[in-house]
């Protein structure tokens, strides 16, 4: 009697372990985070699909939690329980990641591909590698939507959106201090070179408020990329800052009366991370050096209006997936639109953005 | 004999055990069946509530991060006088060194520097570029790391370390009653222009106040009249006061967004009958009256259910009788009806009050720059600024804030005087 109850065990546990080994050869949960909306779909189209073909018993599963990122790959870490795979950031969030040893180093040239003409994939992603654990997939810029239909004389540059005169009605700018500091310098008269200069001393930020103060009471401000576009079609504002991206699919998608204004459009970058400890690093390696190669940035050009990362990617990106027409000229990299461009200073920003954070927030509820 | 008659007077058993001790073994043995009843819910409660706060409560203080990297910095730190106007020794730097080194191969010496930005801008960054070269520092270490960057040969440099060296730290309460430290280590106001959580906590006490006289205001009558229709008719109503209790708050919030908003609906209403102009449409939303009209209207219920259970329970003979004995109208509601609501409108008005003291969401969505509360705060220093022990210690003062009202309402009103149902 108690033999065979062992036998039954014994054989039980055997068809158990082969059910779960067959179970893990056929599927492998992958979570990516990511943004959501417009920007997930992009990558799921690019680079998710042609993966998960070329690999059957791969199934990634999406995260839009990339906002959260950092206090969340942190709170993981902290529980000792990481269960992403590979998180999309921008810049600054990678930045903090990896000094907080939250994020894993990454060899550029040992994971990546190279570009079809053989450079090296760190030559051909070149200065945008802000960080030994970032993976950049995409430069987007911060830059300004007006409506077409609600000023009498379009706005040309940054001035104008310190210009009541010439431009009255509301404005939408993003609840934080970065980014509005800049233009408010550049628009006061300041060197672009200079702005970290000047913003390092005292009277440099009383300065950039000040002139923040004589556009305060115009000003709607918001604190996710879809309230502009939205703000804009209602008519709400007349003018506002948002991502490019948001932008080109209200103006060509949904055919609203608005229009782009690109001067001192600000550069940000968007990328890969490999949080420390997360499941399934092999696959994880294996996706990047997939997902990251030429062809697969370029075609994320099709979904979305930002630029490809790779110098290489530049001359393959084509037209709209459902459009039809030709994404080169809505690249914020585009030549035309990309005359005056600012890169924000991360370095700067990561040493003052808690002191100007509690400064500004005092400033708005003054 | 009087022995005998004492042995006799016990009552025992058939056992033969005293029946006192039998009795209150067997009450024990229910007590602890009953205790073993609520045991998953304690558990439940220590797990859920307690074991976070506590959490939280040593978040708001702790500082193991510092003095666990810079290990041997902090330990050369005490001999040295911050006070003595000259730069820490030799033994300083070169302990300094050594964390520096090791900080950086395990990848921990920026969390510090991220940590020490928060009491003084510039930390990071200084952190950040002495990490990279320290180990090719060479004796004499204090020229090295001065020579490295300035800031090191600043005598407030070393004295923030050693402020901060040990592994329980006051400031992020500091920070979050707007007090800084001075170089010399007195604790200040900030400038002016920096205070802002001590604003935040007025205004999310005095808009949560606001909040629930019109709550009060609104729902006496409606719960009034829920009491004394007639059934058929107030469970209709009843309904309508349910059901947005039922809806979901981002629907409602975001209806209040179409309606109030500049290009919405009551706007359009009001100049197309010609009460404002185009130009002059009103700012509803996105400010603080934007926060008080949508928490209002998605509060309402909790004050209408604890008026009204009360209210049911008034008979109608109360009233009648006060008017037959000479009363006006007026009188009978403030000397008799008003009286037998009390324990209603206490109710309703903490719980209320308490819930709107930490409502997050719609102050989030609508209120713009002047209708947000603490409570958006804490979710920003958690989730953006990552400057957790700021946000617990934000959350402690709250739950401080929240208690000590408790106190003066159970001093006043008196707790055992609420009626919820």
């Amino acid at each position: 009697m108690k033999k065979i109850r062992q036998k039954t065990l014994a054989l039980g546990s055997a068809i158990m372990l082969g059910i779960m080994g067959v179970a893990n050869a056929q599927e492998v949960d992958l979570v990516i985070v990511s943004w959501g909306g417009a920007y997930t779909a992009s990558q799921q189209k690019a680079y998710h699909e042609p993966f998960m073909a070329m690999n059957p018993n791969v199934n990634i599963i999406n995260d839009d939690s990339s906002a959260e990122a950092v206090s969340k790959i942190r709170a993981m870490s902290e529980a000792k329980n990481v269960t992403w795979g590979l998180v999309d950031a921008i810049a600054s969030q990678a930045i903090q990641l990896c000094e907080e040893g939250l994020a894993e180093p990454i060899d550029h040239d040992a994971v990546l591909a190279p570009a079809p003409d053989g450079t090296p994939a760190s030559k051909d992603f070149g200065d945008l590698i802000v960080s030994e654990c970032f993976i950049p997939n995409i430069v987007y810029s911060t830059t300004f939507g007006y409506r077409t239909d609600l000023v009498k004389e379009p706005p040309t540059s940054i001035n104008d959106v310190f210009n009541l005169e010439k431009i009255p009605g509301k404005r939408a700018l993003e609840k934080k201090p970065i980014v509005n500091l800049e233009w408010a310098l550049i628009a006061d008269g300041v060197n672009p070179d200079d702005v970290y200069d000047v913003l390092d001393t005292e009277e440099g930020v009383d300065r950039a408020f000040a002139k923040l103060d004589t556009i305060k009471d115009e000003v709607v401000w918001w604190e996710k990329g879809a309230q502009t576009p939205q703000l804009l079609a209602d008519g709400e504002v007349v003018m506002g800052s948002t991502y490019n991206g948001r932008l080109f699919s209200v103006i060509e998608e949904e055919k609203q009366p608005i229009a782009m204004m690109w001067d001192w459009q600000v550069f940000d970058l968007d990328g890969w991370i490999v949080p420390v400890g997360g499941p399934h690093r092999d696959l994880v390696m294996e996706y990047l050096n997939f997902a990251t190669d030429t062809q697969r940035l370029a075609d994320q050009a099709k979904y979305i209006s930002y630029g490809p990362a790779r110098k290489s990617s530049a001359p393959l990106v084509g037209k709209h997936a459902t459009l039809g027409i030709d994404m080169a000229p809505h690249m914020p990299t585009a030549p035309a639109n990309a005359k005056n461009t600012l890169l924000y200073n991360y370095e700067w920003w990561a040493d003052n953005q808690d002191d100007l954070t509690e400064r500004f927030n005092a400033w708005l509820a003054q | 004999m009087v022995e005998n008659v004492a042995t006799t007077d016990i009552v025992k058993t058939a056992d033969g055990i005293p029946l006192k001790i039998s009795l209150a073994k067997a009450q024990r043995r229910s007590k602890i069946r009953g205790m073993m009843l609520v045991l998953p819910l304690f558990a439940f409660i220590l797990l859920t509530f307690f074991v976070p706060i506590f959490d939280m409560l040593l978040r708001s203080v702790e500082n193991h991060l510092v003095p666990d990297v810079l290990e041997h910095t902090t330990r050369e730190l005490v001999n040295w006088d911050d006070r003595s106007g000259e730069l820490p020794p030799e033994e300083v730097f070169a302990a300094a060194k050594l964390d520096f080194e090791k900080g950086h191969s395990e990848r921990t010496i920026l969390r510090v520097g991220r940590r020490l930005n928060y009491e003084v801008p510039g930390f990071a960054s200084l952190f950040r570029k002495t990490a990279r070269r320290a180990k090719n520092f060479e004796s004499p270490y204090k020229e090295a790391f001065i020579e490295r960057d300035k800031r090191w040969g600043e005598i407030d440099t070393w004295r923030l370390i050693k402020r901060e060296a040990g592994a329980f730290t006051m400031s992020y309460y500091f920070s979050a009653l707007d007090l800084e430290y001075s170089p010399e280590g007195n604790v200040n106001f900030k400038d002016k222009d920096s205070r802002i959580y001590l604003k935040l906590f007025w205004r999310t006490l005095s808009l949560s106040a606001l909040i629930t006289l019109l709550c009060l205001t609104l729902a006496y009558p409606i719960a009034y009249l829920l009491s004394t229709l007639p059934l058929r008719i107030s469970n209709l109503l009843m309904i309508l006061v349910l059901l947005p209790f039922w809806t979901s708050l981002l629907v409602r919030t975001t209806s209040w967004i179409a309606l109030l908003q500049q290009e919405g609906v009551i706007n359009d209403l009001l100049v197309g009958l010609g009460l404002i102009t185009d130009d002059g449409r009103l700012a509803m939303i996105h400010n603080a009256m934007g926060t008080v009209v949508a928490m209002t209207h998605i509060l309402l219920p909790f004050m209408v259910l604890p008026l009204y259970s009360v209210m049911k329970t008034i008979p109608p003979s109360y009233m009648r009788a006060a008017k037959n004995l000479g009363a006006t109208p007026t009188v009978a509601f403030i000397r008799v009806y008003f009286p037998n609501t009390v324990s209603g409108i206490g109710a309703g008005s903490i719980l209320v009050f308490i819930i709107s003291i930490g409502y997050y969401i719609t102050p989030a969505l609508v209120g713009g720059t002047d209708g947000t509360l603490i409570s958006n705060f804490i979710a920003y220093h958690m989730s953006s600024s990552l400057n957790w022990g700021l946000a617990a210690s934000l959350g402690v003062l709250l739950l401080i804030l929240v208690l000590m009202l408790y106190y003066l309402y159970d001093r006043v009103v008196g707790i055992d005087n609420m009626k919820f149902s």
